[in-house]
């Protein structure tokens, strides 16, 4: 059972990574956007997530149920000494969530707008920043609750080069699927160019992050390198990443939009994959040499097991809908109404 | 600011703040889906612009309750890691099923606000509805979490451990039943004279009288639900404290002294040093019968528990004279509005009659508030009842008073938006919602 709850775990994290990711740099890529260019950047991006952007935040809670429920050990340990990251990414997430809302439900079209959209704006981009970082200092082995000041305690163990470099890699990666995604929805040729221009630029900043994250990591003298290529998953889960990015551009070429969707959001999950798989069951590495596990800090096998009946059958009821969902409101479908 | 105050102060404020949004998702959905219904039944445009009108505060209110409700599943940990590291595996069952329930409202919600003229009407109508029951669940399911704090079941506490845990049992603890029932009655009657109470304003200001006549009848017939159950409900929700959890029920009435044939206090300034109530009206063994439905049976007093056991009573005492003050207002309300839907047509235009809705808007919010206040409070200072001390359970993070004036900010804020943004909506009924107005646009430019 507590097997099929892990399952869980990861997957609503991806989900939420590939889904609420590209909710937030859709904002993200409305940011870097020429001001020319913002009006129909803005009309794109959000007929790409409007109607499925509720469900898409949805799975961070159910993650967040699960370590409650599940690794309660886990969850009041992060929330303790991630206290301010969390709180941050909080912010953001409240936020965006508000002001894309706002936005789109004032009745009176007016100089309000310009308010909503910066906040929507910048908590785009603090958000993934902050989750990015979190992240980070969960599996950089930064966390050090043997120490005894403020700093160290709750500062300084996500505060770190590492964690920033994470932080932007995150922020890029989101804005990677959202200009991805988003060229399904245009439907005009010249704005479509428009759009794949975006998509290159924002290959070249994961790109670009990515290699600081290794930098960084090597400077923190984290094992980054050995842990993702340490093993065969890492090195097939890589390979396979980086082979689908040809690939995406073929298919971009070819105009099999929904493929490159999945082949994105495909490669994210490889580089989450990638970079974990070696830790795995351990989450949160601490400086001390002690580390945080999902099979042995979880809940007593009693509540486990009815917390994976009660996720299988939620997602029975979840996922076909949430399905026809998404499929309703494809491309196209969308057109027409109101 | 002390650290364990502040962060008292930023999860009450975190929760004053999210149950408003959340009793809205829990029953505005059905107000929306009811006159959706009048218009697939009748054919009258203007239910369909009520129904849209409504589903646009629907969704600002429900983006709103979201976020405010994705902190609070963070601020558990944030703010209490030591409670959540035990209680997570026993209370979590009930959060495991809302998550569910959040998520299908949340589809069905996408569902609705952009599926008009795209999917078989039927299911279209049935989505909003949906909207409105998994609403009702989730609020219901998160209320047997916070009755588990009240009457903790599901488990064995041994030498502080926490032995033998069935989530089960432990979220149909005795306290679910009457503390739900009596919360969603709640709902219905705060957001029912709210909105009723909006609409009432604006037929006095002679705006699209006959749209939101419609919709003052609706939202009317739904705060009836509440005005009238609400006393019931209280009735066995008050007679469960007394069984679980006396010394709340002691606080609650600022009863001292264990007497049998006790008196119903109104009102009145406790004082906890004296053990007096001054200036207080006592109704004689109306007390003994409401907890017992005995006039003589016994009622045990502050006084027979352990001093550091007490809750604030002064504060309790007041929130529940508040509550029960705004309830018995609230239903004196619905009887006049019975006896004018009845016998007295010609009231229900008046504007005597009308202005006592607008008076009312936030009467319910208020009662909802307190009696909200007096379940939380109550159960101090224990964060689960007898078994774990609030002050216990508070992360070891110095410096939380920073974090509550932040989020006070934020919530102060996100407040003045949506008052305006709920204004603007209203503004924008003649060319957006009501289709008998001459300023009408059929198109318009945002939808």
């Amino acid at each position: 059972m507590i097997y099929i709850v892990i399952g869980f775990l990861w997957l609503s994290i991806c989900l939420y990574l590939v889904l609420g990711g590209a909710d937030f740099g859709a904002g993200i890529v409305e940011l870097f956007t020429t001001k020319k260019e913002r009006k129909f950047t803005k009309k794109i991006m959000y007929e790409s997530i409007a109607p499925i952007w509720e469900a898409n935040h949805m799975w961070l809670i159910i993650a967040i149920v699960i370590l409650f429920v599940g690794f309660p050990v886990i969850y009041s340990f992060a929330s303790t000494y991630l206290h301010i990251p969390l709180v941050l990414m909080l912010v953001g997430i409240i936020a965006r969530g508000t002001a894309f809302t706002f936005r789109h439900y004032d009745a009176v079209d007016d100089n309000w707008q310009v308010v909503y959209t910066q906040i929507f704006y910048y908590s785009s981009l603090l958000t993934p920043f902050f989750f990015g970082m979190i992240g980070a200092s969960a599996i950089s082995g930064s966390l050090n609750p043997d120490a005894n000041n403020f700093l160290d305690l709750y500062v300084l163990d996500w505060f770190n080069l590492f964690g920033i470099a994470v932080g932007f890699f995150t922020v890029s990666i989101c804005a990677y699927l959202a200009s991805i995604y988003s060229l399904r929805e245009t439907y005009e040729a010249n704005n479509l160019r428009l759009m794949i221009r975006k998509s290159k630029q924002s290959t070249v900043f994961v790109v670009i992050t990515g290699l600081i994250v290794f930098i960084a990591a090597y400077y923190s003298k984290i094992p980054l390198l050995e842990r993702i290529f340490g093993g065969w998953i890492g090195i097939v889960a890589v390979s396979v990443a980086t082979i689908f990015l040809p690939m995406i551009y073929y298919f971009i070429k070819q105009r099999k939009l929904i493929i490159v969707r999945v082949l994105a959001a495909g490669q994210i999950i490889l580089i989450l994959v990638a970079a974990t798989y070696q830790l795995y069951p351990d989450i949160i590495l601490l400086q001390n040499g002690n580390h945080l596990s999902l099979l042995t800090d979880s809940a007593p096998e009693k509540t486990i097991s009815f917390l994976a009946w009660a996720l299988m059958l939620g997602s029975i009821f979840i996922l076909p809908f949430l399905f026809y969902l998404m499929y309703s409101f494809g491309r196209r479908n969308a057109r027409g109404s109101e | 600011m002390d650290d364990f105050i502040a962060a008292r102060a930023q999860m009450a404020m975190s929760l004053g703040f999210h149950i408003i949004f959340a009793c809205v998702g829990m029953v505005m959905p059905f107000l929306m889906a009811f006159s959706h219904w009048k218009y697939l039944k009748t054919g009258n445009e203007i239910y369909k612009g009520l129904t849209k009108a409504w589903s646009k505060g629907v969704a600002i209110l429900f983006a709103t309750g979201a976020v405010s409700g994705t902190m609070l599943s963070f601020e558990l940990g944030l703010l209490w890691p030591e409670f959540m590291k035990h209680a997570g595996p026993i209370f979590g069952m009930p959060f495991s099923l809302e998550g569910t329930a959040f998520f299908i409202e949340a589809i069905a919600l996408g569902f609705f606000l952009y599926g008009w003229n795209k999917f078989n009407k039927w299911f279209h109508w049935f989505c909003g509805l949906l909207v409105g029951i998994s609403g009702l669940a989730s609020g219901v399911l998160v209320v047997a979490a916070n009755s588990w704090m009240n009457s903790p079941s599901g488990f064995d506490f041994i030498d502080g451990q926490y032995l033998n845990i069935d989530p089960i049992q432990a979220m149909l603890n005795d306290a679910w039943f009457p503390q739900a029932l009596h919360m969603t009655v709640a709902a219905f009657c705060a957001t029912g004279f709210a909105v009723a109470g909006v609409h009432a304003y604006l037929i006095i200001k002679k705006k699209n009288v006959e749209f939101h006549t419609k919709a003052f009848r609706i939202a009317v017939a739904f705060a009836l639900i509440g005005a009238f159950g609400a006393p019931l409900s209280g009735d066995i929700a008050a007679k469960s404290v007394a069984e679980r959890q006396p010394i709340k029920l002691a606080a609650m009435e600022a009863h001292f002294e264990t007497e049998k044939g006790a008196p119903f206090v109104l009102g009145g300034i406790p004082n906890e040093e004296t053990g007096e109530v001054k200036y207080a009206l006592k109704i004689p063994k109306l007390l003994s019968f409401l907890a017992t439905n005995d006039f003589n049976a016994e009622v045990k007093g502050l006084h027979d528990f352990p001093r550091d056991e007490w809750p604030p009573v002064a504060v309790v005492h007041y929130a529940f004279q508040i509550m029960i003050f705004f309830g018995m207002v609230m239903m004196a309300i619905g009887g006049v509005y019975l006896i004018a839907f009845f016998f007295k047509k010609e009231w229900l235009t008046k504007h005597w009659f009308l202005k006592t809705f607008v008076v009312a808007i936030p009467f319910g919010y208020i009662a909802l508030e307190a009696g909200w206040t007096v379940t939380e409070v109550g159960r101090q200072p224990w964060i689960i009842y007898g078994i774990m001390r609030t002050a216990d359970a508070v992360t070891p993070m110095p410096g939380i008073q920073y974090s509550f004036y932040f989020f006070t900010a934020v919530f102060v804020s996100l407040s003045l938006i949506i008052i305006f943004l709920l204004k603007r909506q209203i503004q924008m009924v003649p060319k957006l919602y009501d289709p008998t107005d001459p300023n009408y646009q059929t198109k318009s430019k945002k939808s």
